[in-house]
């Protein structure tokens, strides 16, 4: 018998596997896909940076003898007690809520041994925050749950939080699993209820107002503390001079692959810029004001390891924040949870369902026995050393291209691999002197 | 004792520093504030006992985050006035712009005249009188706290609000989204006697009509997506 040959199936790159079953679960439940983190999706990334490193026109510091310094100092402009950090990687906001007492505890900790801040987030500051904070960041935000003047006093910046780069334009969202009567309780809300944060603060609206507020602020603290104005990777060099006209004394900009406790997967995903091309745009605009090192730029989004640390540097950032990595070394995604990850329908590395509650982790939940699994002394101290790690591996980078301080890693030490990136980071393509856009060319 | 403080002669920095200064140490002064001229932050985070007169208009954030201190402004008061205040009492002659009391979490926000849009926003315990009327948007989001109004409201009066309660005498242009009539208990009508009492207010608690929450947005239903 004949038999005529048959073509292998063929699965749709546009209607993959994936985005069927995305499409048959918003049929299913008439809801979009909430979830916590940053972009999934491949964008150009630090990845597709290379250091060029020393020889013969370059001379490197010795790697284990001579000093290359990591401190930063948060704050000059205006405020009376800048905030001086060890290494120039602090702990982005999160808030106690969206993690448990327990994990905002680890963080403190980790922050404090190596020298660093830590933030608080929506949902105000605890006695755990603060009491392990040696350096505590107090956000300011829209919704100003547990906002009070005491807690502004007691903190050592405040950051106003205008976006964030998971959701520019987006407020924060805590689902009801996680209102507990204690988060409910500092948060003015009744237990239970799906909460939905405001995405614009209530008492100003533009440039103009927030300088007034800002200035609020400043009789409020007494002009001691630096105020942050954090941004998402939406407009960043606008964004970033606004921010600058409006009194900050530090920028904080936070790209697409940053993350959220919880917001629609849609907004994550489609709306804002890869942490990469916000970098440029943004030191541009305060070189062009003059603001470059004056106002201190602070980058995050998809920040893990110490060479995203020294290319964030070399771009211009003054320092960096990580959030995602945080959790990630304090225990999240842990594939000694596998066997619960997949009762949860997930996998390791892949379990996003923040909002829910059930983090098998304790990290991302209120639940009082999932928190009671992670230890906060041992999150604490892996917190320290993959900071510490993060710091030491900055620092090699930085001696091997010459330098005696990270600050002074500039775009120069960079190639790009991909036209994607040199293009983004205005640095060349990996041999030749060229990147799209280049003036003159 | 009473001191007077001129800000023809006197910048904001020295009269903030000045008025907070005498409310931590607790004083229990009164101070009185001369040419305004409608400045910014005026009279902000005092914290403790204290009677301060502002004799004019003032600008943007006054009084803001007032802990237990009483501000009087006999004039009108700019934008975001008592925003975030604790407790204590902060009372306008005249008219208040937009934001009055914004997330206020306690005390009592006492506006002689009108206030402007998106009064008691976010409003988080704090008690809000006002003797005239109210703009659009008014006790957005409004978690907690009493918002008292003899005149009549704008538009969107509610919208999205959880658990505060609005008490309004006059008409109301329209309800926000979840906001609706609710019935005067006792209980409210004894609460308004007490609010009405202590901002000296010149109205009987029976001619109000009392606003809250459907509390059907609390929890995500396809259903009243509409609503949205």
């Amino acid at each position: 018998m004949d038999k005529t040959p048959q073509t292998l199936p063929r699965q749709s790159w546009t209607f993959s596997n994936e985005v069927n079953s995305e499409i048959r679960r918003a049929a299913a439940t008439g809801i979009y896909d909430i979830r916590g983190g940053g972009a999934k999706r491949r964008v150009p990334h630090f990845d597709d940076l290379l250091f060029l490193g020393a020889s013969m026109s370059r001379y490197p510091l010795e790697g284990y003898r001579e000093k290359c310094d990591t401190s930063v100092v948060l704050g000059t402009r205006f405020a009376k007690k800048p905030i001086e950090l060890k290494i120039p990687i602090t702990i982005a906001g999160m808030s106690f809520g969206a993690l448990s007492g327990q994990a905002k505890e680890a963080l403190g900790r980790g922050a404090t041994m190596a020298g660093t801040s830590t933030t608080t987030g929506d949902g105000g500051m605890t006695e755990e925050e603060r009491g392990h904070s040696e350096k505590l960041v107090y956000q300011y935000l829209p919704s100003r749950y547990g906002m009070n003047p005491d807690d502004l006093r007691r903190a050592d910046a405040i950051e106003v939080v205008v976006g964030q780069g998971a959701k520019p334009g987006g407020g924060g969202m805590l689902l009801g699993q996680k209102i507990t009567e204690r988060v409910a309780g500092m948060r003015d809300l009744p237990q239970g209820i799906d909460q939905r944060s405001a995405c614009r603060h209530p008492d100003w609206t533009g440039p103009d107002d927030l300088e007034i507020k800002i200035l609020e602020l400043r009789e409020i603290t007494n002009w001691e503390k630096p105020i942050y104005i954090k941004i998402g990777g939406a407009r960043p060099y606008y964004d970033t001079a606004l921010a600058v006209k409006a009194g900050a004394d530090v920028v904080v900009l936070d790209g697409m692959q940053g993350g959220t406790a919880a917001t629609q997967d849609v907004f994550i995903e489609h709306v804002g810029q890869p942490t990469l091309a916000c970098i440029r745009p943004a030191v541009q605009a305060l070189q062009d004001l003059g603001m470059h090192r004056e106002v201190q730029l602070v980058v995050s989004g998809g920040i893990r390891g110490g060479a995203d640390v020294a290319k964030a540097l070399a771009l211009g950032a003054d320092a960096v924040a990580i959030g995602t990595a945080a959790l990630v070394a304090l225990g999240d995604n842990d594939p000694k949870w596998e066997a619960e990850y997949q009762k949860l329908g997930s996998t390791t590395g892949a379990y996003d369902d923040w909002h829910e509650g059930r983090d098998p982790a304790g990290i991302t939940t209120q639940d009082p026995e999932l928190s009671k699994r992670l230890d906060p002394i041992a999150a604490g101290r892996r917190l320290r050393n993959y900071l510490n790690v993060m710091t030491l591996e900055c620092q090699t980078i930085a001696r091997a291209c010459g330098h005696n301080h990270v600050h002074n890693l500039e775009p120069e030490d960079l190639c790009a691999l991909t036209m994607e990136a040199a293009a983004m980071a205005q640095v060349p393509l990996a041999g030749t002197n060229w990147y799209p856009g280049k003036p003159g060319f | 004792m009473t001191i007077t403080l001129d800000m023809a002669q006197t910048d904001l920095r020295t009269v903030n520093t000045t008025l907070q200064a005498a409310a931590k140490g607790q004083a229990n002064e009164a101070y009185i504030i001369e040419n305004p001229r409608g400045s910014h932050a005026m009279a902000c985070g005092l914290d403790g006992a204290l009677d301060v007169t502002v004799k004019g208009s003032t600008g943007y954030y006054t009084a803001g985050m007032n802990k237990d201190a009483t501000v009087t402004v006999e004039g009108s008061a700019g934008p975001g006035v008592a925003e975030n205040m604790m407790s204590g009492v902060v009372t306008i002659q005249g008219d208040a712009s937009q934001y009055a009391g914004a997330t206020g979490h306690g005390g009592l926000l006492n506006i002689r005249g009108n206030a402007s849009s998106r009064c008691g926003i976010s409003m988080k315990g704090i008690d809000i009188v006002v003797h005239g009327s109210i703009g659009h948007m008014c006790a957005f989001m409004a978690q907690k706290g009493n918002l008292v109004v003899l005149g009549d409201a704008g538009d969107a009066l509610g919208d999205s609000l959880y658990e505060a309660r609005l008490f309004v005498r006059g008409s109301v242009k329209s309800l926000g989204a979840d906001c609706i009539e609710k019935e005067m208990r006792d209980e409210h009508l004894t609460l308004l006697a007490e609010l009405l009492e202590k901002a000296g207010a010149d109205a009987k608690p029976e001619e109000f009509k009392r606003y809250g929450s459907a509390r059907k947005l609390y929890n995500f239903n396809i259903d009243h997506a509409d609503e949205y």
